[in-house]
């Protein structure tokens, strides 16, 4: 059956935005855990 | 033989006659000047639009062929546009010259960079309210990505009547940023939330975290909305190549010279794509319209969202930096920098914008991708 508009656009702003922000907010964790498993260190920067 | 001269003359002057009889495309002619005029005397996406121009008064001269069967600019539109080649080759241009730092050394700005995609989302529902088709609808939504790649890549799958219009939105006013923005910002904060000042206390990055990040991204968020995989695995692509440091040839390659091909190659077929009686219809200006307010309700839902962080933090946060959670890098957080200097001469916005700036980019191409995935989940597309 074909999806109404208003379904249609009601589904992609919850699961359109709503998996943008899921998304965005788990690879944010990521990122700060990855930051804290390998810390930047001092000697990084001589090496560059 | 009188005759016949005459009859061969008038076939130098029958171009001439049928621009007159073809009105739109003497129209198009004038908005391929505008275009030009744009790009070379404004300095507006010169890069995008001096090409875009030029093919689009190309495409309107009268029987003008270059989008025939075999035509020159149908040959290149045929193998870069319609395959959606040529916005992911340039993807890994933007991922090589792009340095993810700033919001890796902050990853809450990621937040920013998603808060400042809802203007697709809102851009779609008012599409589809005014009668558009769905997909169609997506497309104009996806112009809020502020991402010329990432709309072009969209709207040439699913909607290519439209790819012109979406195009020329997206890059004109990604261009138009410094003078859409401020006002916008000015009018949903109060000056002592503009005079925030904000300390930049983030560590450096280590180079181990900076050749993760584009592998994290890739593999989650292309589990996660594996329909964007093209867009999330190019960008990453460029810029793995940049943080690794040992392709410094390919790195250079792909924001420079491929970089620059295909972004010749790819503004003359949008341009071409103009031709007057397709584009002048009542439904150009409305994509237009559309356009310029997913733009201007990025910078609302993205400014109202770093109020939200000015609360929670207790007035840590400077609510300017919302506005920069979008794809126009970095010109967003240059305009972000600079309106917050205007109110406190001691407010450093500049890195804090650059991680939501940074963030917004990566945004843009998930909220791209988990579209798509919504979209193939409800049985839309395939």
């Amino acid at each position: 059956m074909e999806m109404s508009n208003f379904t249609f656009g009601v589904t992609m702003l919850v699961a359109g935005m709503g998996g943008t922000l899921v998304t965005l907010g788990i690879l944010s964790l990521m990122m700060a855990g990855l930051g804290k498993l390998f810390p930047y260190k001092e000697d990084e920067g001589k090496e560059d | 033989m009188m005759e016949a001269i005459i009859a061969g003359l008038g076939g130098l002057v029958i171009g001439f006659k049928l621009l007159f009889v073809n009105w739109q495309s003497l129209i198009m002619l004038g908005v391929g000047g505008v275009l030009l005029y744009l790009g070379i005397k404004k300095d507006c996406e010169p890069l995008l639009l001096v090409p875009i121009g030029f093919g689009c008064i190309l495409v309107n001269i009268p029987m003008s062929d270059v989008m025939l069967k075999d035509g020159f600019i149908r040959v290149i539109y045929d193998a870069g546009v319609d395959t959606e080649l040529f916005p992911l080759l340039i993807f890994i241009g933007i991922g090589a010259m792009t340095d993810f730092g700033p919001v890796l050394a902050q990853p809450y700005t990621f937040l920013l960079g998603a808060a400042g995609q809802f203007g697709i989302f809102l851009t779609l529902l008012l599409a589809l309210y005014l009668g558009f088709p769905k997909l169609d609808a997506v497309s104009i939504g996806v112009i809020g990505a502020c991402d010329g790649p990432t709309a072009i890549y969209v709207t040439s799958k699913y909607a290519p009547h439209l790819l012109g219009a979406v195009a020329v939105a997206a890059y004109s006013y990604m261009a138009l940023v410094p003078v859409i923005q401020p006002p916008i910002m000015r009018a949903l904060t109060s000056e002592k939330e503009r005079k925030t000042a904000m300390k930049f206390t983030a560590k450096p990055v280590s180079k181990t975290t900076k050749l993760l990040f584009p592998l994290v991204i890739t593999i989650v968020g292309g589990c996660i909305a594996p329909k964007g995989l093209p867009l999330l695995a190019t960008i990453m692509l460029g810029n793995l190549m940049k943080e690794s440091g040992c392709v410094a040839r390919l790195t250079g390659a792909a924001e420079n010279e491929i970089a620059n091909v295909v972004t010749l190659f790819l503004g003359l077929s949008i341009g071409a794509t103009m031709a007057g009686p397709a584009f002048i219809r009542q439904e150009t200006l409305i994509v237009l319209g559309l356009g310029f307010l997913a733009i201007c309700l990025d910078t609302v839902c993205g400014v109202i969202f770093a109020k939200g962080l000015y609360i929670i933090t207790g007035g840590k946060v400077n609510p300017l930096i919302g506005a920069a959670g979008i794809s126009a890098f970095p010109m967003a957080a240059r305009v972000v920098a600079k309106e917050g200097n205007k109110f406190n001469k001691k407010s450093y916005l500049l890195m804090h914008a650059m991680g939501a700036n940074a963030g917004g980019q990566i945004g843009s191409v998930i909220a791209a991708a988990v579209m798509l995935s919504v979209l193939a989940g409800m049985g839309v597309i395939r």
